[in-house]
């Protein structure tokens, strides 16, 4: 147990989890911006928004994570030329949190349309009667509600987010996915204790992010 | 409802019965291995043998161990075939298994396999968990370049330029280890992506042991990478046992054979061909080791 304490400390294990967890901030922000813009334009009363927001999300919710990173690694810089810097380290961060951000966004889409079939119909209706139009209404009555309703559900997005962060590897972000791939090449001997540290490291920062979102989601419920 | 019991029942039990077939098998064959191995000691390796030999290669690596359709291709794969035979067993009773690197110990220590040849190197940390026997190659980290680069004739010409090797391995290691503040590197799930970006002009070279490389080069076929030549490092390629295997030394008499008849040189010739590949001279064919006493 202390050779593979010993072993364990030649490795940066703490700074491969925060790439992983910058990777899972800025793509959670991200995600939630571009979620809340779709989950508007589902319920939208213009139909080819509505149908843009639906296409966007079955399009790429039904699309595995793993093939928009590559396709970002292969397709979207290389041949597509986006370049977020000339930086490798940090043009291969910005594309695997932007093919995080596209990808978790219809989730956190459909999370947020969770939130909004919480609020009645009644309040949308009574933003209605005082004359506002849909936005505002939106901004002002149904959203602040919505949110409030789909914490949980976004909770659930986020932990999705932090664990899948290390599909990031296909982009050659050295996260902790690939520091265990290199420990692994190294230390043969040590392959499922290795593999363990790295899931109970998964454990001790999801479990914390869990309990917050429960104890939020029924601080923050609106009640009826 | 009764219906759809009884037809549960009978889906789990034809599920039982799959279950059965599949762990059966490998079972029988762990059998037939144990005899055979003694067989083995007792005749000098001669004879015929029963059963099969399950042998790890790697089944994504074009010139060393290569899965083409139902074929395996490659000088890890002629290796091992080579051995195989010197030991008793002929081509048919090969039962190919694929061994990713991060699976290799487990492997051998589990019993899924009983020899590995599969860009295998020897290190401390390997050596003190399972057994080699060997070494077969002598391979080193060099670099591969397109055909028309003239600038990169050695690890010293990398300034500034950009790399790809395979996330985790021990090539990419050295990179970052050694030539981190003058080099980017771009680490990827396989080879074959890096071949993507070193065509596209992404990067400027790819980074592994030179015999990949050059299997990689010859898979590609037009002539149009070439590998420098230069190597960094010196990665000896072992046949992996399990530990306390008693297979080291007829495994060794079987190498030392194929130095000496020719079919070594002629299958890295065969694996490389059109590549302009030669294997390091000076440490090629190599010293075989000491067996571990077991």
């Amino acid at each position: 147990m202390s050779e593979f304490l010993a072993v364990l400390s030649n490795y940066d294990l703490v700074g491969a989890y925060w790439l992983n967890i910058q990777l899972t901030f800025f793509a959670g922000l991200a995600s939630l911006v571009i979620g809340t813009i779709l989950a508007l334009m589902r319920i939208s009363p213009i139909p080819s928004l509505q149908f843009a927001g639906t296409t966007y999300v079955n399009l790429i919710r039904n699309t595995p994570l793993t093939i928009i990173v590559v396709f970002a690694a292969l397709v979207l810089w290389p041949v597509l030329g986006v370049e977020f810097s000339t930086d490798f380290a940090t043009n291969f961060f910005w594309l695997a949190v932007a093919a995080l951000s596209v990808y978790h966004a219809s989730f956190m889409c459909e999370a947020l349309r969770s939130g909004v079939n919480t609020v009645p119909a009644g309040q949308a209706e009574a933003a209605r009667a005082i004359g506002l139009p849909f936005l505002p209404a939106a901004r002002l009555v149904i959203l602040p509600q919505a949110f409030r309703g789909a914490i949980a559900p976004m909770g659930n997005t986020l932990i999705a987010l932090i664990k899948n962060s290390t599909v990031a590897a296909a982009i050659s972000v050295p996260e902790i996915s690939i520091l265990m791939k290199e420990m692994m090449e190294n230390e043969g001997n040590y392959v499922i204790p290795i593999f363990l540290t790295v899931a109970v490291g998964f454990v001790i920062i999801v479990v914390p992010i869990g309990l917050a979102v429960t104890y939020l989601s029924q601080r923050l419920a609106v009640s009826r | 409802m009764k219906r759809t019991r009884v037809a549960f029942a009978a889906i789990a039990a034809v599920g039982a019965l799959t279950l059965a077939a599949c762990t059966a098998e490998p079972g029988d064959t762990g059998d037939d291995e144990t005899t055979g191995a003694e067989e083995t000691t007792d005749d000098g390796g001669d004879g015929g043998q029963d059963g099969t030999i399950r042998i790890g290669i790697k089944f994504d690596q074009p010139g060393l161990g290569f899965q083409d359709g139902a074929e395996y291709t490659g000088f890890d794969v002629d290796v091992a075939t080579y051995v195989a035979e010197a030991l008793g067993y002929t081509a048919d009773q090969i039962e190919w298994v694929e061994t990713p690197s991060a699976n290799r110990e487990t492997m051998l220590e589990g019993g899924q396999v009983d020899m590995i040849f599969a860009t295998y190197s020897i290190t401390d940390t390997r050596d003190e968990v399972v057994d080699f026997a060997g070494p077969y190659f002598v391979a080193g980290q060099d670099l591969l370049v397109r055909a028309d680069e003239t600038s990169i004739t050695g690890p010293d010409d990398l300034n500034g330029k950009n790399l790809c090797s395979v996330a985790g391995s021990t090539s990419a290691q050295r990179i970052q280890d050694d030539f981190a503040d003058q080099v980017q590197l771009i680490e990827q799930p396989g080879y074959s992506e890096c071949i993507q970006y070193l065509i596209g002009g992404q990067v400027d070279a790819v980074t592994t042991d030179d015999i990949i490389l050059a299997g990689l080069a010859a898979a590609e076929g037009s002539g149009a990478m070439v590998v420098v030549g230069n190597p960094f490092s010196e990665e000896n390629y072992g046949v992996g046992l399990p530990p306390g295997s008693d297979q080291c030394e007829p495994i060794n008499e079987a190498i030392q054979a194929m130095f000496d008849d020719g079919s070594w040189e002629a299958a890295i010739e065969a694996n490389t061909e059109g590549t302009g590949f030669t294997p390091n001279a000076d440490l090629n064919p190599p010293e075989l080791r000491e067996c571990a006493a077991s």
